[in-house]
């Protein structure tokens, strides 16, 4: 399916979300306050978009921006599902009620990034020993093993 | 045994009263975890009752240490990702990168990369396939596979001088072109390679106490399979017709004919047929990217040393061999990716594991494990 | 006293045998599983690599023999003697030629399928001793598979027995005849399998189980003791392997004098060949296959065998 029929049929389906899509770099995006990701996202998997590809997140410096990766099977679509939660308490709503694959992806947002995922049954580290210190994808992350840019970059 | 876990544990069961449980520490250092996975397996006598996979032994940090390379600088650590098949690694990266930065790849180089990349499923498969014979104890199987694998390893080699870790797609091409002769000895290959799937197939696949093995082993219906994103052989093993050659197409693969191989079961018979079935079909698309292939440039004009994206965000996937790879990329408008993020098949298969092994006896966990063909580089990252 | 004497001498001979059936042994099965695997085994060391094992044993014998802090230390040293013994004791009953097999006893028969049972006492108290989930598991694991194999593999000796109205093995090849071969086929072929997983090769090597168990009750050992454990293995392949050649196929027969033992141990080599050809080219059962295996399809085979002799018998 075409991103602007993906648009138009969103559009027709759920006109409370469209002012909210976005084509960049030729991909849908959804772009939805934080409080409302679990609906859009349920709404979005009623529209047909069954698989969970990917859970992940970027510091923005003053807030993280969570991204959700969905496709589709029968409209052969993909589509992102952004949101952004404050740098202080970051908390959000866990997907893992709609889609188990968001129980280890949530996992590893939470482990590298310190983002609390409300609702998720086994919210742990899963990649960094359980009593390692901060999230290391934030960007003012420090470690003193961490090395030294090189300058000639 | 050891770590922190105690081999004991006493659990009350729902008829009243208590067992005790033994609860073996499989792995990180074990033969059949394909890496450093280690399961935590609670066991009642030989049933699996709860089996925990703890990751993130050969965490390195990888997407970190994006964030601190130039976009050149960063296709080597691609290749460590899954290190059985770097050029998966190495053309989902660059096909994020040519998307941010919109660079039009030739068509030799889209054709060099379908090749390579169709090999390297070769590869990757007879490597899970070799080691699901090693995990229910049929090592023959293992060196019969892993000398097919050897040969296109050699091809790699000749191409690109490495034999593990290729560096070989590169933003806006490839950096080789190809060898004299190697086109010959490719399709001599895929001549031969046919002959050693059919003996696979019936020495293995066709055994009784093979398929006593795995057949009804770890079953994974196909809503179970799309609910946990599972993807490549451990989804279409299921049934779930999904594959991104065919569903999301990308570079030349609309040109070439090919068919998808679908289990019906979902239990690890099928995953591991169905990575062999595919076998043939890779050899098949080498044929006719082979046939399509002209000469031209293989890197694209005007690709700057140090790729300054414009701001934005992009993202790629492609189908790897064990599912679908996908590389998120963020740029701020420095030399230096903002954020790199890679989907991992292997490790959303991996969270499989606990699901599929209850219930099971402990011999069956390590062939379950093994179906699901987890790459710890790429699991961990 | 005399006795005494007698049995240091064989139980000296014996050990040398197995030595050399295991130096052969070791070799032999590392040229073979080479050449299945599409590769060359041993070829540097003496001619056709026939020094290798030497080297590996000289090695073994130079390890440290790490005993683990946590093990049950008398049990854990004493139990690959324990294992050992039974497959040495085993070959002293076996007719090698005309008139002769070092203990000529009325109770043969019976000696060579109840005396390896005793080996599985030693895997259990290795695995066990062991104090090692993966070892204690194998141990396990072997109780019950070896216990399981003991019925086929005594049931299909039955009929030969039956046929020959003795369990003295000279007896038996004193009244061997042609035409038992087809007659106790299914015998031998329940005889293989029970053999097989009697001394623990691949389709039934559950308790070493390199994939699950880490190699199970001798996981922890090194050096000499886990060596000890390999011969044993080896003792017991060849032991079967000469039983079955003797029972099955007629031993030293048809073949006048010294060359009757070239001809019997011909027919075992062959035997121990198939055992490996089976071990390096199947996968692995699983200890609920393997036990329904042993009741569900080895026993009842065992019992028809025995019946169609029976019958055959008393037709005759």
């Amino acid at each position: 399916m075409k991103i602007t029929d993906l648009r138009d049929h969103l559009c027709q389906v759920y006109p409370d979300l469209c002012p909210l899509f976005s084509i960049e770099f030729g991909d849908g995006v959804l772009a939805v306050p934080c409080g409302n990701l679990f609906d859009a996202a349920s709404d979005l998997r009623d529209l047909g978009f069954d698989r969970l590809g990917m859970v992940t997140a970027v510091d923005q410096a003053e807030e993280f921006e969570l991204v959700y990766r969905l496709q589709s099977r029968s409209m052969l679509a993909g589509i992102f599902l952004k949101c952004s939660v404050p740098r202080e308490n970051p908390r959000v709503k866990s997907l893992v009620d709609l889609w188990p694959a968001a129980l280890w992806q949530e996992r590893e947002v939470f482990d590298l990034f310190g983002i609390v995922f409300d609702g998720h049954p086994d919210l742990r580290r899963i990649m960094l020993p359980e009593d390692w210190e901060g999230h290391p994808l934030r960007k003012d992350y420090r470690d003193e093993r961490m090395i030294r840019r090189p300058d000639y970059i | 045994m050891g770590l922190d876990v105690e081999s004991r544990r006493v659990v009350e069961v729902e008829e009243g009263g208590t067992v005790e449980e033994l609860v073996v520490n499989v792995g990180p250092s074990h033969p059949s975890t394909h890496g450093v996975c280690r399961v935590i397996a609670h066991l009642d006598s030989e049933i699996v009752t709860k089996a925990e996979p703890v990751i993130g032994h050969l965490h390195r940090g990888i997407e970190k240490m994006a964030e601190n390379r130039t976009y050149l600088q960063v296709v080597p650590l691609t290749d460590r990702l899954d290190y059985v098949g770097s050029m998966y690694a190495n053309w989902a990266y660059c096909r994020a990168v040519e998307r941010l930065a919109s660079i039009r790849v030739p068509d030799r180089a889209e054709y060099l990369r379908v090749i390579v990349c169709e090999m390297q499923r070769i590869a990757s498969h007879m490597m899970a396939i070799g080691s699901a014979g090693a995990d229910s104890g049929a090592v023959t199987q293992f060196v019969y596979a892993f000398d097919q694998r050897e040969r296109i390893i050699e091809h790699f080699e000749e191409l690109c001088g490495a034999r593990l870790t290729y560096n070989y797609v590169r933003p806006g091409g490839v950096s080789h072109d190809l060898p004299e002769g190697w086109i010959e000895s490719l399709l001599a290959f895929c001549e031969s390679h046919r002959k050693g799937l059919d003996m696979m197939d019936k020495l293995f696949f066709g055994n009784v106490i093979a398929r006593g093995r795995m057949k009804g082993v770890g079953v994974l219906s196909a809503e179970e399979a799309v609910a946990w994103g599972a993807s490549g052989p451990v989804a279409r093993g299921s049934g779930v017709e999904w594959d991104l050659r065919k569903h999301d197409p990308y570079s030349v693969y609309p040109r070439l004919d090919f068919e998808v191989p679908i289990g019906s079961n979902g239990d690890c018979y099928d995953r591991g047929r169905v990575r062999l079935l595919e076998c043939y079909e890779s050899c098949s698309i080498i044929e006719q990217a082979i046939a399509q292939l002209e000469p031209g440039a293989i890197m694209a004009d005007g690709v700057p040393r140090l790729l300054a994206p414009l701001p934005g965000d992009a993202y790629d996937h492609i189908e790897s061999a064990r599912g679908s790879l996908g590389v998120y990329l963020v740029s701020d408008g420095s030399p230096r990716p903002y954020r790199m993020k890679v989907r991992s098949p292997a490790f959303c298969n991996l969270a499989l594991l606990p699901m599929l092994a209850e219930g099971h006896l402990l011999s069956d966990l390590v062939v379950i494990l093994g179906s699901l063909d987890p790459v710890f580089g790429e699991v961990d990252r | 006293m005399s006795g005494l004497i007698w049995g240091a001498i064989y139980g000296l001979a014996a050990g040398m045998v197995i030595s050399l059936a295991a130096f052969i042994g070791v070799w032999g099965e590392r040229k073979i599983a080479g050449r299945i695997q599409l590769r060359y085994g041993p070829q540097e060391l003496g001619p056709f690599g026939l020094l290798q094992t030497g080297a590996d044993t000289l090695k073994l014998l130079l390890k440290e023999d790490i005993t683990p802090a946590a093990v049950d230390v008398r049990i854990f040293r004493v139990a690959p003697l324990i294992v050992f013994a039974p497959a040495a004791m085993s070959l002293a009953v076996i007719p090698y030629a005309y008139g002769f097999a070092p203990i000529d006893t009325g109770v043969g028969v019976l000696f060579f399928v109840a005396v390896p049972a005793i080996s599985v006492v030693g895997v259990l108290l290795a695995g066990w001793s062991s104090r090692n989930t993966y070892a204690t598991l194998g141990g396990l694991r072997a109780a019950a598979q070896m216990i399981s194999y003991e019925l086929p593999r005594t049931l299909s000796v039955l009929p030969v027995v039956l046929l020959a109205g003795s369990m003295r093995p000279l007896d038996i090849m004193d009244a061997w005849q042609w035409w038992w071969i087809p007659l106790t086929f299914i015998g031998f072929i329940v005889y293989f399998i029970a053999s097989l997983a009697e001394i623990n090769r691949v389709p039934f090597d559950l308790p070493e189980a390199e994939a699950e168990l880490v190699a199970g009750p001798f996981a922890d050992y090194s050096g000499i003791r886990w060596a000890i454990f390999a011969m044993a293995e080896y003792g017991g392949l060849v032991a079967a392997s000469l039983f079955g050649a003797a029972v099955f196929f007629g031993g030293y027969l048809g073949v006048p004098g010294a060359l009757g033992v070239i001809v019997f141990v011909l027919k075992a080599l062959v035997i121990a060949l198939l055992m490996l050809w089976v071990s390096w080219t199947f996968p692995r059962m699983r200890p609920d296959q393997l036990m329904a295996t042993a009741w569900k399809v080895l026993t009842p085979m065992a019992l028809i065998q025995l019946v169609l002799v029976g019958a055959v018998i008393s037709w005759l």
